[in-house]
């Protein structure tokens, strides 16, 4: 990892290169050659896990879903399996599958409800503990945060709780007031679990938000105060258009988790018998492949996941990011 | 600067406590169910304690049931996430740094690789890992929930940016013509210049593996290996028939939540500090 030739008495700053002298080409090398060697010491070991458990799967997830397992016993039960050549039937299977596309559309429905309303839920809150008039802004910033440091399993069970009939304290102060709320039915149990999902992540993405205000400098909105803007104006028009490149960060984390739902209705399946096994893609894949027994299915769905993941989060970041998220890119 | 008006004052307090209550009343019912035994549990109001608390027997018959398995998933959460976050921060700082402060050829594919991976979601990655794993003949092993834990490619991208504006190339420069070799500047130098992005990364990555559910229930199946979270569902999954589990289950998420809890309030700073550097510049 380090460099063989210790001291140097006249060392080559970077850029030099590019100065146009006679010796340039020979430098170049000899410069490039040295930071490639020292380079690899550093970048190789993460690059070589992260082929590992990046690359590597998503390949071999590529591969197992052009395959499909044929038996040579009687009634292709029993004798020896081995794996055929299956062309995209995997992939036809899963895109015929109505459950599976039931699921991609219950997510991307879930996913334009509830990221834009966390995201202005958490807006309005770091808006709030940053105007002038909030109090006690230390206790409520750590209280809005304190759900993301409960896992989403334990975030869901907690919510499960409070959200079955026997148990629930919300179920039993509504029906004192007349109301029947069912939080598990058929229609209010994708909602249910986009409550859990805002619950756990808004204080988060208020962080994120507060940080990126913080970091604009102050005589900005006093300037604007002595310009005769009110705090409302100040907000619209300074704070949230500064607000731009963290709001299209959290929105990309935002929707990629949306797709990976997962753990919450896993976890709130034996309560809902509205959810089933192919509620959200994640499910469906994991039921495929442990349930099912079908891999190659089950990796044709990992795969389709992946890409709609990032055709999505591109899209949003062309879309929404515009020039403000390029220009961010170039600053770092 | 002339102070707001009270009404402003009351309508925003107003507004943040009404947030207030919406996110802690849970965290409330948790601290108060895990006073109660399972007849209680189901029995009494939620919101309240039950007429006899005992929250210290209860947490106790949490930690003996089934010869402390408990404890052992809690250690085992605290290995995977302490050991997994350790490495994937060395990693990743060593990767950003060279990213940052190398110029080689391919470097800006090598991090668009890298960015590329910040944008695959997880668990869709879980199921082919698990394929991969078990082809390996890792599955249901210690490696195969700690491997992937060491990457972290929202890392890289962060200690890259972070050393690209901490790491002066005139301070290396100085320290080769001292005749420092690579690997001491690193870790003499940069490392200690990157320290707040390195504290980010840490947490981020401990908070990722403590609650990751997907990866351990695909790749374990031996209970000893369980991770937390994955050891309360599976007792879920038992409730029907024992319903003490209910119980017990209510208990060990309290149990698991308050550390956690107690560790974001007080690193929230350094979290705040760490933030600002990646989402300034995201």
């Amino acid at each position: 990892m380090s460099r063989d030739t210790p001291s140097r008495p006249d060392p080559v700053p970077r850029g030099a290169a590019r100065k146009d002298t006679g010796r340039r080409p020979r430098r170049a090398t000899r410069t490039e050659a040295r930071n490639a060697r020292a380079a690899a010491g550093f970048v190789l070991p993460f690059l070589a896990l992260f082929v590992l458990c990046f690359l590597a799967p998503l390949g071999y997830a590529l591969y197992e879903s052009l395959l499909r397992t044929e038996r040579t016993g009687p009634l292709g039960l029993g004798g020896r399996a081995h794996q055929v050549f299956a062309g995209l039937a995997n992939y036809a299977h899963a895109l015929a599958d109505d459950r599976f596309l039931a699921g991609f559309g219950r997510v991307l429905l879930f996913g334009a409800v509830q990221v834009p309303l966390m995201i202005v839920l958490a807006t309005a809150l770091a808006l709030l503990l940053e105007s002038a008039s909030a109090r006690g802004v230390p206790f409520f910033r750590s209280a809005f945060f304190l759900p993301y440091g409960v896992p989403g399993v334990i975030a869901s069970i907690l919510w499960g709780f409070l959200y079955v009939p026997g148990i629930s304290p919300l179920v039993k102060i509504a029906e004192s007031m007349g109301w029947q709320v069912d939080f598990l039915s058929r229609t209010a149990v994708l909602w249910s679990l986009a409550n859990i999902v805002t619950w756990q992540f808004t204080g988060y993405n208020m962080l994120v938000l507060i940080a990126q205000l913080k970091a604009v400098p102050g005589e900005l909105y006093e300037a604007a105060r002595i310009d005769g803007a009110n705090a409302w104006q100040v907000a619209r028009h300074i704070k949230i258009p500064l607000l731009r490149p963290a709001l299209v960060l959290t929105g990309v984390f935002s929707i990629i988790g949306t797709l990976q739902l997962f753990a919450e209705p896993m976890v709130l399946r034996p309560l809902a018998s509205s959810i089933d096994s192919g509620f959200t893609p994640n499910l469906h894949a994991y039921s495929e492949a442990f349930v099912g027994n079908n891999q190659q299915v089950a990796a044709a769905e990992a795969v389709l996941l992946a890409l709609v993941a990032c055709a999505v989060s591109f899209g949003f970041l062309r879309l929404a990011g515009g020039r403000a998220g390029e220009r961010a890119g170039e600053r770092g | 600067m002339t102070p707001p008006p009270v009404r402003h004052r009351i309508i925003t307090a107003s507004l943040l406590t009404v947030a207030a209550v919406y996110f802690l009343v849970p965290v409330y019912w948790l601290a108060v169910s895990a006073t109660k035994n399972s007849a209680d549990l189901f029995g009494t109001f939620g919101f309240w304690f039950s007429g006899h608390p005992h929250p210290v027997d209860h947490l106790v018959e949490v930690l003996t049931y089934d010869h402390g398995i408990y404890a052992r998933w809690f250690a085992n959460s605290l290995f995977y996430a302490g050991t997994g976050a350790v490495c994937a921060t060395l990693l990743s700082a060593a990767a950003g740094y060279a990213l940052a402060t190398f110029p080689f050829r391919g470097r800006e594919a090598v991090f668009n690789v890298v960015l590329a991976g910040v944008l695959i979601p997880g668990t869709a990655l879980a199921l082919p890992l698990y394929f991969l794993f078990s082809a390996l003949g890792l599955a249901d092993t210690y490696w195969a929930v700690l491997i992937p834990s060491t990457v972290s490619p929202f890392g890289v991208y962060l200690c890259r940016i972070y050393a690209a504006a901490a790491v002066p190339d005139s301070l290396l420069e100085a320290a080769r013509i001292d005749g420092a070799g690579e690997a001491r500047i690193f870790g003499g130098i940069a490392l200690r210049l990157m320290t707040p992005a390195l504290v980010t990364v840490f947490l981020f990555q401990f908070v990722h593996i403590w609650n990751n559910y997907f990866l351990p229930l695909v790749m374990l199946s031996d209970s000893d290996l369980y991770p937390v979270q994955l050891g309360l569902t599976s007792w879920t999954g038992y409730a029907d028939r024992q319903p003490v589990l209910y119980q017990y289950t209510v208990g060990g998420a309290f149990l698991s939540v308050v550390p956690l809890m107690v560790l974001m309030t007080v690193l929230q700073r350094y979290w705040r500090t760490g933030l600002t550097e990646g989402s300034v510049k995201a």
